[in-house]
């Protein structure tokens, strides 16, 4: 992976540090904390592929999160089936929903805040239905049955749990750094950039806008398969509220859209903020929220590109790129 | 190469082409010419396929065009080069470029970069440099430099020439014919009468949808209504 500035590159070190230094730390609390934002940096991702690289910025990412974990919840808990195999149909109806709300919605060619409006109504839309039947659980959720073991993909050891998570992460974030080099990750940011123009330069923009929404999906419905072998718990606001929705959002934003790292970097920040608001504050529950709002609107103000662009800023290397073609 | 024949086209329940023949044979500069609101750009999104014509049939090289989509036009070797300079601002010169030449010839994009690059000597001054911090006769080299770079047979532009200083007029003309040279029909979709004329064999008059003059440019410079009515002499 090539890195613009010395900033990036220590930006970049002092998360891998952050992360590796978990295992080491006295108090359980960090790795329980670090878990939970591992699976958001998950859905972050996942918001990265179409709101980062591609430009549609989505508001409901929960609709794709809650299908993956109400699809593997479903398939184990009223159908007895295997959890690996249901984990993995929760990923592929994932992948469905998001080329579903894609194929619909940019067949009307919505775009901005009328793309992130529809993408809320899904989402909500599927909140309700998820609280309205039986097969779901309804409003008392679904409970996976407690059975520890490598078969039910259940595992009691929290440090077991946060090494598979860092693999995960990593491999999500290898697929996006393969997209961002791809020719398909190309047509994205053209796309992003002006769609018209990529339109004008034989880019079929309406196929990889709804093949970006494919993988979006994908990685938000494994955050989701992900978040319900974890706490074995789901119902409709877990998994198919708006927080989700905003979580999947705020870190690319404050991270740096559009770049690999940048949603990891963002969702570990504002966990990490969040979390010693907690400890600060012990009796204002949901300061949190209001402190990632607080952040956000700054880094929108302040920074565009996110920490990842802030980081570019410092040290600039030159990079060869260009010389390639003198 | 290119033929429209009894092309109507228009938008919902306003008709806009009411009804077109035109042609650009092989190694052409074709100029269509027309103020303001006629059917100029309209006509260019029929032959890229962003709009499906009403009636009659757009051929390339024999093959029908009506009902292909804008990215299999491209590949076919039909390049548009958009009006107003839609380029990608946030992007690199070089990387802008490059985006031109993944629908097609993608095999030879470094030999088609350096063509590009001897055309537009500007562009390769500033390869890394920001697309949106070029001035705007800048970034209607890089458009038209990202349309070469898909290797096309057939090169639609559409009003390179606006908002540029007369300079950089004179010399997107220059370059114009630069390409024509280097074996690129042209479909040159301008109001600048005068400068198109002197760049293109043949030209087509549009009014108000319609055709109303056409023939070889050296005839039509001298035709005493297209003076009266265009050039005001």
């Amino acid at each position: 992976m090539k890195f613009n500035s010395v900033g990036q590159i220590a930006l970049v070190v002092a998360v891998c540090a952050y992360l590796l230094s978990v295992y080491f730390m006295a108090s359980p609390v960090w790795m329980g904390f670090t878990i939970n934002a591992l699976i958001v940096a998950v859905i972050a991702q996942s918001w990265n592929i179409t709101g980062g690289f591609g430009g549609m910025s989505s508001f409901g990412h929960a609709a794709l999160y809650g299908t993956g974990a109400y699809a593997s919840a479903i398939l184990q808990v009223q159908y007895g089936v295997n959890p690996w195999l249901a984990f993995a149909i929760g990923i592929v109806a994932g992948a469905a929903m998001g080329g579903f709300i894609g194929a619909l919605a940019f067949r009307y060619g919505l775009k901005g805040s009328y793309f992130a409006l529809v993408t809320l109504a899904f989402a909500e839309v599927l909140r309700i239905c998820a609280s309205s039947f039986d097969i779901t659980g309804g409003g008392s959720g679904l409970q996976l049955k407690l059975e520890p073991g490598i078969a039910n993909l259940q595992f009691p050891d929290r440090t077991v749990v946060y090494t598979l998570l860092l693999v995960v992460v990593a491999l999500v974030m290898l697929v996006t750094y393969m997209i961002k080099k791809s020719r398909f990750g190309a047509y994205l940011v053209a796309v992003r950039e002006n769609e018209d123009a990529a339109r004008a330069l034989g880019i079929d923009t309406y196929k990889i806008k709804v093949q970006a929404m494919v993988i979006s999906g994908a990685f938000g419905g494994l955050a989701g398969a992900l978040y319900l072998q974890l706490w074995l718990f789901i119902d409709s606001t877990v998994v198919y509220g708006s927080a989700v929705s905003i979580e999947a959002l705020i870190g690319p934003i404050i991270g740096g859209a559009g770049t690999v790292w940048g949603p990891l970097i963002g969702t570990l920040g504002l966990h990490l903020l969040g979390e010693g608001a907690k400890h600060l504050l012990p009796n204002a529950p949901g300061l949190n929220f209001v402190l990632y709002a607080i952040v956000l609107i700054c880094a929108v103000r302040f920074l565009p590109r996110g920490l990842m662009g802030l980081a570019a800023l410092i040290g600039t290397l030159k990079t060869r790129k260009d010389e390639d073609h003198a | 190469m290119l033929k429209l024949s009894g092309i109507k086209a228009g938008y919902g329940s306003m008709s806009v082409l009411q009804g077109l023949d035109l042609h650009v044979d092989k190694g052409e500069i074709v100029a269509l010419l027309g103020s303001n609101g006629v059917g100029k750009t309209t006509l260019n999104n029929v032959i890229s396929g962003f709009i499906r014509p009403t009636a009659g049939t757009v051929t390339f090289k024999g093959d029908v065009l009506n009902n292909r989509k804008p990215s299999e036009i491209v590949a076919m070797g039909v390049a548009h080069v958009p009006e107003g300079r839609k380029i990608f601002p946030n992007l690199s010169i070089s990387e802008n470029l490059k985006l031109g030449a993944f629908r097609r010839a993608s095999s030879n994009i470094s030999q088609n970069f350096d063509r590009v690059c001897t055309i537009f000597p500007r562009l390769k001054e500033r390869l890394s440099q920001l697309a949106g911090t070029l001035s705007g006769g800048e970034q209607q080299m890089l458009a038209i430099g990202r349309g070469m770079m898909s290797e096309p047979e057939l090169l639609i532009l559409d009003e390179p020439s606006l908002g540029l200083s007369p300079i950089m007029v004179e010399e997107m003309f220059d370059l114009i014919t630069k390409i024509n040279a280097d074996g690129v029909s042209v479909l040159l979709v301008e109001q600048n009468v005068m400068q198109s004329l002197g760049v293109a064999q043949r030209a087509y008059v549009i009014e108000q949808g319609r055709f109303v003059m056409q023939g070889e440019a050296a005839t039509l410079l001298a035709d005493p209504q297209l003076r009266q009515a265009y050039l005001g002499m």
